[in-house]
């Protein structure tokens, strides 16, 4: 549905070329939720306003639904562009206007006649639960409610795909939540695809089949969003996953602690989450597990429990019970502590 | 009472007639340069670096030209175009006379006063409907003129009452209008009282002016 081959933006600075997205390739399927996540910095503004063509990729090919829009004169561009919604951080909500007319006054450019325009307006403004608020204008309404209206603008188009431009920054988590679901809402019921980007791993956590992990313009590391929870292999992905839970000691506290056993982190994805592993680890073996840290994050295809444990016992004892935990599904990574040299 | 009455029977036909001679002037004179300013100032903000129709030439050169005109007082002006003003409305006295420097005067203001407008509308809600697909031109009416209109009315209020102290100037070249009045009868003939009515018709006047201005803006702006 949403493909990007080999794209690349720079930009010209005082300093030199800026490559803000290198070499970027992204496929989104139908249906689907992709995120791609970042530091403020990272190129992920930019390389989703190449998705549309709002900037135009140096280098590369933006496919939407097999079409091929890098290569389209603008006339047809802007066609085009009509399938394709995109929801931003700021809402770009038009002041003047009444909710009913910032929904409605695309619809007439795009030149649906009243009557159109009207079933169009009254239908999406229900979906995203504002159907008494038409007549507001947007700074009479909350952050959330502005961003529904937005949705709702970008919905009443009936695109295929939507582009969502850090649509959750400027809210706070409870109205985070809310969008979300509304997003996860008109992916199902509406099969819209949905590229988003974001800064909050709580947003990935929540909707996203796959995630992107960008820096420097690159995509330093993809999978599908179990994965992703599961086997971080980046530092950077690492770093993203600590701020949904706390997943690091302190290298101070790691080496007091493996003076007795070693610490591990096993991670639980899908079956393994249901069994009581540690109570047979403390059973089979002579060692003694002490949970340090545990949460459970659920994830939209999925659950992923994260637990860090202090295996208490001797060397060999633990290194068995490790095997055995990976034996059986558990993704074990040992923790180290400070180097002495 | 009576002395009032008096005055009232000697100046008013006088008056009456200077405050329509005003009228027309700031009238005609900001029908063709809101005519010129407006597309004037849409010229300068589209063809700016970044922006839809970006074209440094045409930019600067709109620039220059408009920073020009700006640089020359209204009472210099009146006098250094009158060959131009004789090319177009064929004479350089009278009210048709004062029309041509007043729209030239006036008209950069506007396009000034447009710009900044215009630059205050958010980017994003531009991006926003290229996104959706819709043409420049739409774009350029349905969203940045739309949400500029608050701002407009306001420079079009700042610019009427300008355009209200310019023709005050305007009796040089024997176009009438309230400035002439107290000018003449007031300062060069002493007729204290006269200019002191016509300063007071036209402190009403550039009151009631900005505040259906300011009241307009505010009506539309729904902040």
């Amino acid at each position: 549905m949403i493909e990007l081959e080999n794209v690349s933006k720079e930009f010209k600075s005082k300093s030199g070329i800026v490559k803000a997205v290198n070499q970027v390739n992204i496929q989104v399927n139908k249906g689907e939720i992709h995120g791609v996540i970042g530091y403020s910095g990272a190129g992920k503004s930019t390389l989703i306003r190449c998705v549309n063509l709002l900037e135009q990729p140096t280098e590369g090919k933006v496919f939407i639904n097999g079409v091929e829009l890098t290569s389209l004169p603008l006339p047809k561009l802007r066609e085009t562009r009509n399938k394709i919604g995109m929801i931003f951080q700021g809402f770009n909500l038009l002041k003047t206007a009444t909710v009913y007319d910032n929904i409605a006054i695309p619809l007439k450019l795009l030149g649906y006649n009243k009557a159109q325009v009207k079933k169009r307006v009254d239908q999406y403004l229900e979906i995203v639960g504002l159907t008494d608020k038409h007549t507001n204008y947007p700074n009479q309404l909350s952050g959330g409610q502005k961003q529904r209206v937005a949705i709702a603008r970008a919905l009443a188009q009936e695109p295929e795909v939507l582009l969502s431009d850090e649509a959750t920054s400027a809210l706070d988590p409870e109205t985070t939540d809310s969008i979300l679901d509304l997003l996860l809402k008109i992916n199902r019921e509406l099969g819209i695809t949905i590229l988003l980007i974001t800064h909050e791993m709580n947003v990935i956590q929540k909707i996203c089949d796959h995630v992107y992990v960008m820096e420097n313009g690159e995509i330093v590391e993809q999978n599908t969003a179990i994965n992703l929870f599961t086997n971080p292999t980046h530092p950077t992905t690492k770093k993203f996953l600590n701020t949904i839970s706390q997943r690091n000691l302190s290298t101070s506290l790691i080496s007091q602690l493996t003076v007795t056993g070693a610490v591990t982190r096993l991670t639980f994805v899908g079956e393994s989450t249901g069994k009581p592993l540690l109570a047979e680890v403390s059973q089979k073996f002579n060692v003694q597990p002490n949970i340090l840290t545990a949460n459970i994050i659920e994830l939209k295809n999925g659950i992923v429990g994260n637990i860090v444990v202090h295996l208490i016992g001797d060397k060999d004892q633990v290194k068995n019970a490790i095997h055995y935990l990976d034996s059986q599904g558990v993704a074990t990574e040992e923790l180290e502590g400070q180097s002495h040299e | 009472m009576s002395r009032i009455d008096q005055f009232i029977e000697q100046w008013l036909p006088i008056i009456g007639e200077s405050v329509v001679q005003t009228f027309q002037m700031v009238g005609i004179s900001l029908f063709f340069s809101v005519l010129i300013g407006i597309p004037l100032g849409i010229l300068i903000v589209l063809t700016r670096p970044g922006q839809a129709l970006e074209n440094k030439f045409i930019y600067q050169i709109t620039n220059l030209i408009i920073n020009i005109v700006r640089s020359v007082p209204f009472i210099i002006l009146l006098f250094f175009i009158i060959p131009f003003t004789r090319l177009i409305v064929g004479t350089t006295i009278g009210v048709q006379g004062v029309i041509v420097p007043l729209v030239i005067y006036t008209a950069p203001y506007i396009a000034r006063l447009m710009e900044s407008a215009l630059l205050e509308v958010e980017n994003g809600v531009i991006e926003a409907y290229t996104a959706m697909g819709i043409s420049t031109r739409a774009i350029i009416w349905n969203v940045l003129l739309r949400e500029a209109r608050p701002s407009i009315v306001l420079g079009l209020t700042i610019s009427t009452v300008s355009l209200i102290g310019a023709t005050a100037m305007a009796g040089m070249v024997g176009a009438g209008g309230l400035g002439d009045l107290a000018y003449r009868f007031g300062h060069l003939r002493y007729e204290v009282d006269v200019m002191y009515a016509t300063v007071v018709i036209l402190i009403i006047l550039v009151q009631s002016i900005q505040s259906i201005g300011n009241r307009i803006a505010a009506n539309i702006k729904k902040d």
